[in-house]
């Protein structure tokens, strides 16, 4: 009869923690940035179709790095928890908190009992009515949870990264700074070299806008984004027009309410939102 | 929700199997008693509940507009005076509801999470008929319930991107849908509404006079079927009117229904009917009602 050879848990968990630790660090960077009229996201990812930010609810949005079918599996868990869980009581009823637990309990499950754990670390993040509302959840690996506030990046370099942003970061950012700074994080070059030159079209943006009425999460694309960012990089530089573009009429009543450096809704309405 | 069987606290099976992008789908797996219509009832009547009314859909110049009355009836009480029976469906498309109010409700419910839910793990919204196919699929699980009495009838109306123009597509309980052309009623008063619709729609009508139709055309219902409610000056409640257009879903206001109504209460006023005015206009009734 074969003997098992003895593994002591702690060497256990700890080859397990290494391992989706490694396969984490791996991906390119996500950067989560609370700035004065919402949260904003940021990730290094060329392509236009995978997403490693998406809309879970009304006022909640997903962020991942790691494995893409693992965060992906995770990402749609969350959709059909928050839509079962808003369908069943009510909308206002569904919390980044409650989905936080959910997946907390998820990747600790897999982490413990599972032969390999997932390779994932995702942020749940929901806008509040004012700033110091707004709720950013880290999960990592194993299922721990931390609360964050201000600034939180995930994947890749992060432990170098990190230290410089939340330095750079102050409440009341507004998005184009808030976007500039979490463009300067990706784009540092964690030796200490030369940072790389990070076009818009290898970002991915996106905003859990405070201002907008019921699906606060909103990607920021194309001439959007370079303008934001560009406003950050020279001031003035650019006589594009600000006036407001024909968004969906819903929209309208909030416009003014709105952030001034937020242009209304550049995109078609009907633009993905997932 | 059914308790796990994996794991401690896991998220159960159901939430992480790929493949399915309808919410219906899923919460007919993991939880079937949330659906509307799902148990069924024993042989025999259904108890009174309260029935909308009437829904008028129209096709204008942007799109298409949707509108109801405000009543509810229960038998030949009045169960509520300001239901309300127009919702948006997404931002391009609207459901009207007609027969029995508590299952249209919540079916309108489970259709707006369905296309929001596709959207969000698709990310791409259905296309219009798409959308058309899917209530089409919701009525039929309600088949059984519509035999004992409680059917539920919706019109279904929305900008189709794809072709840039508004369209209309009614039901029968059956989940038969049809496309409708122009414009279309259903609902207890959709006889007279319908009549009225004919004298009074327009090929390329801009939004003010296609709100005005609608409100004339659900007066016109209101005057000749006793469940279907006019408008209430004296509580001030107005029609439901809400365009879907390129721009998406927008609620006509209740300061420019309110205008609106009262100007065509004044032109009825000596010609009950709403004959004169048109005619005096020469132009089919569209004169004098740009606001």
């Amino acid at each position: 009869m074969n003997m098992p050879f003895y593994v002591s848990p702690e060497q256990l968990m700890k080859d397990r923690a290494d391992y989706a630790r490694k396969g984490i660090a791996r991906g390119r960077s996500v950067v989560v940035v609370e700035y004065e009229g919402g949260i904003a996201f940021v990730a290094e990812n060329p392509s236009r179709a995978l997403h490693k930010v998406s809309e879970i609810y009304d006022r909640i949005a997903f962020a991942a790095v790691g494995k893409y079918n693992e965060f992906e599996n995770l990402r749609v868990a969350g959709v059909r928890y928050a839509d079962l869980r808003g369908y069943s009581y009510d909308r206002v009823d569904v919390t980044a908190r409650g989905l936080a637990n959910a997946y907390a309990q998820t990747l600790g499950t897999v982490f413990t009992t599972e032969s390999k754990p997932l390779e994932v670390e995702i942020v749940v993040a929901e806008v509040g009515a004012t700033p110091e509302a707004d709720q950013i959840y880290r999960l990592t690996y194993d299922g721990s949870v931390a609360d964050e506030r201000g600034v939180v990046v995930m994947g890749g370099q992060a432990e170098q990264v990190a230290p410089r942003l939340r330095e750079g970061w102050r409440p009341g950012l507004s998005l184009a700074e808030a976007l500039r700074l979490a463009v300067g994080g990706l784009a540092a070059d964690p030796a200490g070299g030369q940072a790389r030159d990070l076009p818009v079209d290898a970002l991915e943006a996106a905003v859990l806008d405070r201002h907008r009425p019921r699906r606060a999460f909103r990607r920021l694309e194309g001439s959007l984004l370079e303008r934001l960012l560009g406003d950050a990089r020279a001031e003035g530089a650019t006589g594009e027009d600000d006036t407001p573009q024909p968004g969906a009429a819903q929209d309208a009543p909030d416009q003014d309410t709105a952030s001034p450096d937020v242009p209304p809704q550049e995109t078609p309405p009907d633009a993905p939102a997932g | 929700m059914s308790s796990d069987h994996l794991g401690p606290g896991r998220l159960p099976p159901e939430y992480t199997t790929p493949g399915s992008s309808s919410f219906a789908d899923f919460v007919g797996d993991h939880a079937p008693d949330l659906l509307p219509g799902r148990p069924a009832l024993p042989a025999g009547d259904a108890p009174p509940v309260p029935h909308g009314t009437t829904i008028v859909a129209l096709v204008f110049a942007d799109g298409v507009l949707m509108a109801g009355d405000r009543r509810a009836t229960m038998g030949n009480y009045i169960a509520h005076r300001e239901i309300e029976k127009v919702f948006p469906a997404d931002e391009h498309s609207c459901v009207g509801i007609a027969g029995t109010a508590g299952l249209a409700v919540e079916l309108v419910r489970l259709f707006q999470v369905e296309l929001e839910h596709y959207e969000k793990i698709e990310g791409t919204s259905l296309s219009l008929d798409g959308k058309a196919n899917r209530l089409s699929t919701m009525i039929r699980q309600n088949l059984g319930l519509a035999m004992q009495g409680l059917a539920v009838v919706p019109l279904f109306a929305g900008y189709d991107l794809a072709t840039g123009r508004g369209r209309i597509v009614s039901y029968d309980v059956t989940g038969g849908r049809y496309e409708e052309r122009d414009h279309h009623s259903v609902g207890s008063g959709s006889v007279f509404a319908r009549g009225a619709l004919k004298k009074l729609w327009r090929p390329a009508m801009d939004r003010g006079a296609a709100v005005r139709t609608a409100v004339e055309a659900l007066y016109d219902a209101a005057d000749d079927d006793s469940a279907t409610g006019g408008p209430d000056t004296v509580r001030r409640v107005w029609p439901v009117v809400a365009t879907v257009s390129a721009d998406g879903y927008a609620r006509v206001g209740d300061d420019v229904l309110g205008a609106v109504v009262e100007q065509m209460l004044a032109d009825r006023r000596g010609d009950p009917g709403g004959g004169a005015v048109r005619r005096d206009a020469g132009d089919g009734g569209q004169g004098g009602r740009q606001r």
